[in-house]
């Protein structure tokens, strides 16, 4: 089965990681695939974690991928990476915004956030491309463009063709707020082109071992 | 041409292309897409209903009439409209008749795990359960050719999985049903007079259903590209997971759930050594096939029946493997639990019953995170308008203080009987309305209290302190659920009261587009006067957390200036922008 790939997406309430999801599936289908989109869990109330997964191929049968088939996860938070970087098989990519949100809980538990969660990660052997979203976002112009900003990141993980995002961008984005979603797609783009190559040709088997 | 689709859209899509005519539903997870999918048809006179009962009955009298209705509801809604939907099948439908029940196995959004077949197959009634966005659309414009072949009604059974997720979905166009005749015929639809003929025919029916089930098309078998000796009997989205663990099986694709084909079944099963049964919810298909005499099936004893699906469960089970672990052991994953939204309302009133410490009956509805921490002044929460009776039956159990909470949308669905007979009966406890005008928790769907129906409609608001008041309960108090001490107030007063008393806690739900759209000035915190004295925190506002002096501070992007960590503050420390000179 395995020309399918899976992506995870994951990040807090209100961070957009629903549209992008979207976004996600709609240029995989618009590259000639199959595709769905499913929400990890069932609900999603504001300010809880939120994920989505979704799979692309020439046939998609789960909406549901297994854990440790997971090709790339995009994490719009830092906590919520660590989540589920466990998904990933071993040649898979978690691209991470640097960014926290703490956990509204006793005291006692924020203290205990994973700050440094990333150098953990990458201490386990993933390949981690971690991007300052937030923060480049705000130069952009609107901090809520972080969601844009990472999904041009992934975008250069995947080997999605380019006319593909171009034409799914235009036809999603409010007209009013395209130009900077485009600005952020790109930056995005940009700033993982830095950090080694993602997926493109790969053969599978090898992967899941 | 195919779309994307939720599974929900689909169903919405499926009913528009069967020349559906009328729909009603009441919002639940995960059923509620629906109906919001079916407000954009307008060739489909679509609605909010009260609750599921009231929906059920207005799609039926939609059949009765001679057009095809869909009514949409969570599993749980079912229990509300089971009086009419285990009489209905008894009578004949006319126009087609479809009730999505939408389950919940997992329990994300649901007090229950409930496997509603089980009522259907008590309502002789057939089941089709799709597997994905495609047969979501198939399977409802199927539903109704098959209600109306046989003049049945028909449960279309979705889970959480096949309802909420997208896939791609070849659309057709719509057929257009001329209205069935409707001749008024007691013999036909007043079933308690002529209950015995019917309780007959529904026999005769189920026999012409368990027929068809031998060879209708949704069902089929799947085969494996080389003989295999290992068949898996799957159905909604289960066989999908399934076909993905099992490399080389053959497949027996059950579309159509109740009743069964018993003889094709039990010869799918002769020619395998091994028989796999993957469905979610209860054993409903395996008690079936062993009851059949099957003798090689393995189902439930292997995949378990409690909560979701997923291919990992299928495959964990299959070759014992445990579950990939998280990372959790080497460094804290800290949960990311739901809460109330900055702003929200609800606080200042659980905030009150907190300290109060009197026995709470809560309901169904956001409201529910009152049982958690930091408030957990919520301490019973069963089914919709339940608190009312709780709270009453509390009460005369010799809990003098018993308070029931309880939302608009909530009380209109089902608290208003009990309400009513809490004044009839003499109850002496207290009720809260939570009233943030819309029905919250599943997404802003208007109710008759908001003033506007499905489509945008206006329609006339129903106004709560003057049904509050034609109870005969004669101590109600409305008050701005923001404003701390007049919530107090009003809930002190109603347990000093001698007799029932109501409080309505108004405020839109801070959700509500008209409340996402205004302007407003965040507050913040003037590091002069703050003396970190902490009394703020006690707003449990998840925008204010200690800043990295030290003292409080107010996250910018999330205050939405709801002013209750002002009200806390004594000295004057926390300001708008326009009070800062």
């Amino acid at each position: 089965m395995d020309n399918t790939t899976s992506v995870i997406l994951a990040g807090v309430g209100g961070q957009g990681v629903i549209l992008i999801s979207e976004l996600l599936a709609l240029a995989a289908i618009e590259a000639g695939f199959d595709a769905t989109q499913t929400e990890e869990h069932g609900v999603s109330q504001r300010g809880g974690s939120v994920a989505c997964q979704v799979r692309y191929g020439p046939e998609i049968r789960s909406p549901l991928v297994r854990p440790g088939r997971v090709d790339v996860i995009l994490a719009l938070e830092k906590l919520e990476g660590l989540r589920y970087a466990h998904t990933l098989h071993k040649e898979g990519v978690l691209v991470i915004n640097a960014h926290e949100i703490l956990p509204f809980s006793a005291g006692s538990a924020v203290a205990s956030y994973p700050h440094h969660a990333i150098e953990f990660l990458a201490g386990k052997g993933l390949r981690v491309i971690d991007i300052a979203a937030t923060e480049a976002a705000a130069a952009l112009g609107n901090v809520r463009a972080a969601n844009m900003l990472m999904l041009g990141a992934l975008a250069a993980c995947l080997a999605l063709p380019p006319e593909a995002w171009d034409r799914v961008l235009a036809r999603r984005i409010p007209a009013r707020s395209l130009a900077l979603n485009q600005r952020a797609f790109a930056e995005g783009a940009r700033l993982a082109a830095g950090h080694e190559p993602g997926l493109q040709d790969e053969t599978k088997e090898a992967r899941y071992g | 041409m195919k779309t994307f689709l939720l599974g929900n859209e689909a169903i919405a899509r499926g009913a528009w292309e069967a020349g559906v005519r009328f729909a009603a539903g009441y919002p639940g997870t995960p059923s509620t897409e629906i109906l919001e999918a079916l407000r954009n048809y307008r060739e489909i006179d679509a609605q909010w209903s009260a609750n599921e009962k009231v929906a059920f009955d207005e799609a039926m009298g939609a059949s009765i009439g001679g057009v095809r209705a869909l009514a949409a509801m969570k599993h749980v809604g079912l229990n509300v409209a089971a009086d009419s939907f285990m009489v209905f099948p008894y009578a004949d439908t006319n126009g087609g008749f479809v009730v999505v029940s939408a389950e919940d196995p997992g329990m994300n959004s649901s007090q229950n795990e409930q496997d509603n077949r089980y009522l259907a197959r008590m309502a002789k009634m057939p089941v089709l359960e799709p597997s994905n966005s495609q047969e979501c659309k198939d399977f409802t414009a199927g539903a109704f050719d098959l209600s109306e072949a046989f003049a049945v009604p028909v449960m279309l059974r979705t889970t959480m999985r096949s309802a909420h997720t997208k896939g791609q979905v070849a659309l057709g166009e719509r057929t257009e049903r001329p209205r069935r005749e409707f001749v008024p015929d007691g013999r036909r639809y007043a079933i308690p007079v002529y209950g015995p003929s019917h309780r007959r025919a529904i026999e005769a029916r189920l026999d012409r259903l368990t027929a068809y089930a031998e060879t209708t098309p949704f069902n089929r078998i799947v085969a494996a590209d080389q003989p295999s000796a290992i068949g898996v009997i799957a159905c909604g989205v289960a066989y999908q997971y399934a076909r993905e663990v099992w490399d080389q099986a053959d497949f027996f694709k059950l579309g159509m759930t109740y009743p069964l084909p018993r003889q094709a079944l039990l010869a799918f099963c002769r020619e395998h050594d091994k028989v796999y049964v993957v469905e979610e919810g209860e054993a409903f298909i395996e008690e079936q096939l062993l009851a059949f005499g099957a003798t090689n099936v393995i189902g439930k004893a292997l995949f378990g029946v409690i909560g979701a699906y997923s291919p990992e469960r299928l495959a964990a089970a299959l070759d014992g493997a445990p579950p990939r672990a998280s990372y959790g052991d080497e460094i804290p994953i800290l949960p990311r639990p739901p809460m109330f939204c900055v702003g929200c309302g609800h606080r200042t009133v659980f905030d009150v019953l907190r300290q109060l410490k009197v026995p709470v009956s809560g309901d169904i509805g956001c409201y529910t995170l009152g049982v958690l921490p930091p408030y957990e002044a919520e301490h019973t929460t069963f089914s919709m308008g339940a608190s009312i009776g709780v709270a009453f039956g509390l009460q005369r159990a010799g809990h003098e203080r018993s308070v029931a909470v309880i939302g608009d949308s909530t009380f209109i669905h089902g608290g208003i009987p009990s309400l009513i007979d809490s004044a009839y009966n003499g109850g002496r406890n207290t009720v809260i309305i939570l009233d943030n005008t819309a029905t919250g928790m599943t997404g802003h769907q208007p109710h008759p209290g908001t003033g506007q129906r499905l489509q945008g409609q206006p329609a006339p608001r129903l106004d709560l302190e003057k049904l509050v008041r034609a109870t005969g309960v004669e101590q109600v108090v409305v008050v701005d659920t923001w404003d701390r001490k007049a919530v107090r107030r009003a809930i002190a007063q109603a347990l000093n009261y001698d007799g029932l008393a109501v409080v309505i806690a108004r405020g839109l739900c801070q959700q509500a587009p008209e409340m996402r759209a205004r302007d407003l000035t965040p507050l913040h915190v003037l590091g002069d006067l703050c003396t970190d004295c902490g009394a703020c925190y006690h707003s449990n506002c998840p925008a204010l957390a200690e800043g990295p002096d030290g003292l409080p501070q107010i996250d910018p992007l999330a205050c939405v200036a709801c002013t209750v960590c002002q009200q806390l503050c004594v000295r004057g420390a926390i300001v708008g922008d326009a009070a800062v000179a």
